[in-house]
């Protein structure tokens, strides 16, 4: 597992819509993580704010694949998650560390149609 | 367009590139950065640091992306050869030659290698560069490979010297410092001091050898040993030399600028070499015949040159220069300020030795008696920035001078008075020179509002971080003559403090995060807020950590310790330490079955590492079929109660220690808290329970039990202090009950009792009146609260394993029955562990 296999991914350039589950198995302002090909994404249903968001599962500070099981929240009016480590903060929108210099995690994109929750791949 | 050109990346050049750019922001100057390391400047002074993460970016100073956006250029790998200064121009290695206006050499110093026969044998380094300990760490492995008990020898008793001691140390060689003068720190300290250091550093196992003058590196072709003038000699494997640092000033040969006899290239106080457009600073400068090896000289010359360099400014670099210094060195606080040798014909010391806690203390006074000249502080350096002040402003000394060193003997009195009471112009931050006027000035001047603002505005604090707890006195006693009330908001989301937040929850019955957020937060919350509510409603209505999962901290959220690999660990609850036969088999076939870990903790009782998330619902499943109950290991709630095994068997014992521990673990079991609670019960004052050094502890005595309370073990610990004596089972539950009920609703969030208790005005004393006299008329209250929490506990595992669809959450992909195939286990002495980071 390396750093270089999640790269962000733009909404318009999302070529595959990889279809995940029912918006109802997701847990209220809450994260899980998903598998796609070999890579392990944590996706977000930020219900306060009616939004919802993608990223790498893995924390760039020490490389475990646990950010699906961290806390979510905002600062400033960015929408961020904290590791369960060490509560390194990410934000949603960009990716970047929110209280330190590590580098940015890997965002994704997510739709959802009739009621289906998909995450946005270029490959 | 002119072109400055910094010859040098380390600290002071990097100093330089920021004050230049924040006066200069673009347009007419283009600046150009050398450094001849491969990686942009780094913290040096923090050096040591890297054998614990072996991260090289935690050091840099900026990364590679500040330089551009500040318009920087910075060239990394290169080193300048030679300069031309009839062209006014620069060539380097590659044979690239740069045009300059103004040229600043910051090439900083190199390590001295002192001509010793044998020096260039295999396993000899120097202490300079994230290069040379990554080669130390690679040969210091290897070593260790081969010999299990190699010796790594340090040459040099200076600050760097048993720094890099320290650093062999980590790498689990045997340390030995050998230096040359008969003290250690011969610059800093006097013969006392540096035996009172030597003492304390030979009890952390570094071994100590003064008066040694190193004749010939023995071995063949790598080093195995070091001979001395005299007959003896020491074995080493490996050898580290710190003796000290030559300027880097080879760049000035070339262009004949003046240097000084022993090294440096000569300054003036504008930084000016003997080439008006050449300019030099930190540790290559020769100023006033001294080279400066700190940081804090070398930031100010950067300074001065910038201001003279840019013309802005008549900003000249002082004429004397303070080289006093506080660091902790291998947890030992040191501390030198101004003259720390003042001869007995220009002032008296005062000297404070305490041989037992390695303890030793000396200011110089002049010989009226009214000035502070300097000192020296060992192993308590708590009033270094005080005596610093004192020594810098030459303010007026208190009526009994021995204060200084021994601290204010009778009550109420202060030694030292508060940072307040400083000149304006006092220098707090020495690193980024910033004055009391500064601090203070931003908050009046409304460009700060608290204290990461200031931070901000005026940098101080963000060089060595010595200063951190005088910068924040001056920012709450302004904040306070400014009316304003300091307050401890918990975060940007709610604007209140633990226990305020705590009565509003109570008062308007809000049962959820949500409810809390939109009746007096803002925003969406964080994961500060969040667990904090989590444990306010749990403090409330004793909820469970089922009812909300995602506001829980992480190990809440699954009701297990989370680990270093994202595997967790469980502790099933085992009340008092007592288990049957039975259940420690149930253990033991679980942690077969799962192939966990297995270790006995400090609370008594057994914790299994390495489950995965999908295997914690059946790991519980089998354990509470047994009968346990999930532990609250993971929580910030009643760990365990220690016992001792009392009178039932033990022979000393005046009463049944372990039965009483299990009824106050059975009471007490699932309470969420501010910060973790432990307990303890001893059947006797032998007090094998340890319970003082619990948040509460319940001691067997001639005629009843001792109830001490707000005492803790870990990074600052204290004894537990005595509540209540002689009292019966039944009353000192009551007052448990009013104590940790009056703790949980008032202490700060993840406030461990003892610092809570601190922070009580009144102390134990007020304690007692409280809990003990109900002075406040709230123990009714107390018990009430206490009763209603204790009637509603529930095994939060025993709801999971009962209920399947709170199952859902321990599953590590939503799409996919897959586990994780990113975790890796290694085999340690018949068990396994996680491959290290």
């Amino acid at each position: 597992m390396n750093l270089s296999t999640y790269e962000t991914v733009k909404n318009t350039d999302a070529n595959v819509w990889f279809e995940i589950a029912k918006e109802s198995d997701f847990p209220k302002n809450g994260g899980v993580c998903i598998k796609y090909k070999d890579k392990q994404i944590a996706v977000y249903n930020f219900t306060r704010k009616g939004t919802w968001y993608a990223c790498q599962n893995l924390c760039p500070h020490k490389l475990e694949m646990v950010l699906s099981r961290g806390m979510i929240g905002d600062e400033g009016g960015i929408p961020k998650v904290a590791c369960p480590m060490h509560k390194k903060t990410f934000s949603l929108e960009s990716g970047e560390n929110l209280n330190g210099d590590l580098e940015a995690i890997a965002v994704y994109p997510v739709k959802i149609e009739k009621g289906i929750v998909y995450v946005g791949f270029s490959e | 367009m002119k072109n400055v050109l910094v010859v040098g990346n380390g600290m002071v050049g990097y100093k330089f590139c920021e004050k230049f750019r924040a006066s200069q922001k673009d347009g007419d100057y283009k600046l150009i950065v050398f450094g001849e390391e491969p990686r942009p400047a780094y913290d040096r002074v923090h050096l040591s640091e890297y054998f614990e993460n072996q991260d090289a970016q935690k050091l840099e100073l900026a990364p590679r992306e500040w330089y551009r956006e500040n318009n920087i250029e910075l060239i990394t790998s290169e080193r300048i050869t030679s300069i031309n200064s009839k062209q006014k121009e620069i060539e380097t290695s590659s044979k690239k030659t740069y045009p300059y206006d103004y040229l600043v050499l910051a090439t900083g110093s190199s390590p001295f290698v002192p001509p010793i026969d044998g020096v260039d044998k295999q396993g000899v380094f120097v202490y300079r560069t994230i290069e040379d300990l990554e080669d130390m760490l690679t040969y210091a492995a290897k070593l260790k490979k081969e010999k299990p008990n190699s010796k790594a020898t340090v040459l040099g008793g200076g600050l760097l010297g048993l720094e890099a001691a320290k650093a062999v140390m980590d790498m689990g060689l045997e340390p030995h410092v050998v230096e040359f003068a008969d003290k250690l720190m011969p610059r800093q300290l006097d013969n006392s001091g540096s035996n009172i250091l030597k003492q304390k550093l030979e009890s952390l196992g570094i071994n100590i050898h003064l008066s040694k003058a190193t004749s010939k590196i023995l071995g063949n072709g790598k080093i195995e040993g070091m001979q001395f003038k005299g007959a003896d000699r020491l074995d080493t494997d490996m050898l580290v030399i710190s003796a000290g640092i030559r300027p880097r000033d080879e760049l000035a040969k070339t262009c004949d600028l003046e240097a000084g006899p022993r090294g440096g290239i000569v300054v003036n106080n504008k930084m000016q070499t003997s080439d008006p457009s050449i300019y030099a600073i930190g540790e290559v400068a020769l100023y006033n015949q001294m080279i400066y090896g700190l940081v804090a000289p070398g930031y100010e010359m950067a300074d001065i040159a910038v201001e003279q360099i840019l013309g802005s400014s008549e900003k000249f670099m002082s004429e004397h220069i303070d080289m006093s210094t506080k660091l902790k060195l291998i947890g030992v606080d040191v501390a030198s300020f101004g003259n720390p040798f003042v001869p007995a014909e220009e002032g008296h010391s005062i000297l404070f030795e305490n041989k037992i806690n390695h303890v030793y203390k000396r200011i110089n006074i002049s010989t009226d008696g009214k000035k502070l000249l300097g000192g020296i502080l060992i192993g308590d350096a708590e009033d270094y920035n005080m005596l610093h002040q004192i020594y810098l402003n030459g303010m007026a000394l208190p009526e009994n001078i021995e204060d200084l060193v021994l601290g204010a003997r009778s009550e109420g009195d202060d030694s030292f008075g508060s940072a307040m009471a400083l000149p304006d112009s006092a220098q707090i931050c020495s690193c980024e020179n910033v004055s009391k006027k500064d601090i203070c000035g931003s908050l009046l001047e409304g460009e700060a509002t608290n204290f990461k603002e200031v931070v901000c505005q005026t940098k101080a604090t963000s060089g060595c971080g010595g200063c951190k707890p005088m910068v924040t006195e001056l920012v709450n006693e302004t904040l306070k003559s400014l009316g304003q009330e300091v307050k401890e908001t918990i975060c940007e989301h709610f604007e209140y403090t633990r226990q305020e937040l705590y009565d509003i929850i109570k008062v308007k019955k809000i049962r959820t995060f949500d409810e809390a957020l939109d009746a007096c937060g803002i925003g969406h919350g964080c994961e500060t807020c969040k667990p904090l509510i989590a444990s306010i409603l749990a403090s409330l209505y004793n909820d469970t950590a089922n009812k909300e999962d995602v506001i829980q901290d992480s190990n809440d959220k699954f009701l297990a310790n989370i680990q270093r690999n994202g595997t967790y660990s469980v502790v099933p609850r085992i009340p008092g330490g007592e288990i049957t036969p039975e259940k420690l088999i149930t253990i033991g076939e679980v942690g077969k079955k799962y192939n966990l870990y297995t270790k006995i903790t400090g609370g008594q009782r057994i914790d299994l590492f390495g489950a995965q998330l999908h295997e914690l619902p059946g790991i519980w499943k089998t354990l509470i079929d047994a009968g346990f109950e999930s532990g609250h290991a993971y929580g910030k709630s009643l760990r365990t109660v220690k016992s001792c095994v009392g009178s039932t068997w033990c022979r000393y014992g005046m009463d049944e220690s372990v039965s009483f521990a299990i009824e106050l673990e059975d009471r007490y079991k699932g309470l969420r808290s501010p910060h973790k609670i432990k307990g303890g019960v001893s059947g006797c004052i032998r007090e094998c329970a340890e319970a003082r050094g619990k948040d509460f502890g319940v001691i067997a005595v001639e005629g009843g039990w001792n109830l001490y309370v707000c005492g803790n073990g870990g990074a600052t610990p204290k004894h537990a202090q005595l509540l209540a004596e002689q009292i019966d089972n039944e009353t000192c539950i009551k007052y448990l009950d009013r104590f940790l009920m009056y703790y949980i609703q008032t202490a700060a969030p993840l406030m461990r009792t003892a610092a809570w208790l601190d922070k009580l005005e009144g102390g134990i004393e007020q304690l007692k009146k409280v809990v003990v006299e109900d002075s406040l008329s709230i123990a009714a209250e107390l018990e009430e609260e206490m009763q209603q929490l204790v009637d509603a506990y529930e095994c939060e595992w025993r709801q999971i394993v009962e209920n399947e669809e709170l199952q859902g959450r321990f599953k590590h992909y939503l799409n996919s029955d897959e586990t994780d195939d990113n975790l890796v286990f290694v085999p340690m002495r018949d068990q396994k562990m996680p491959k290290a980071w």
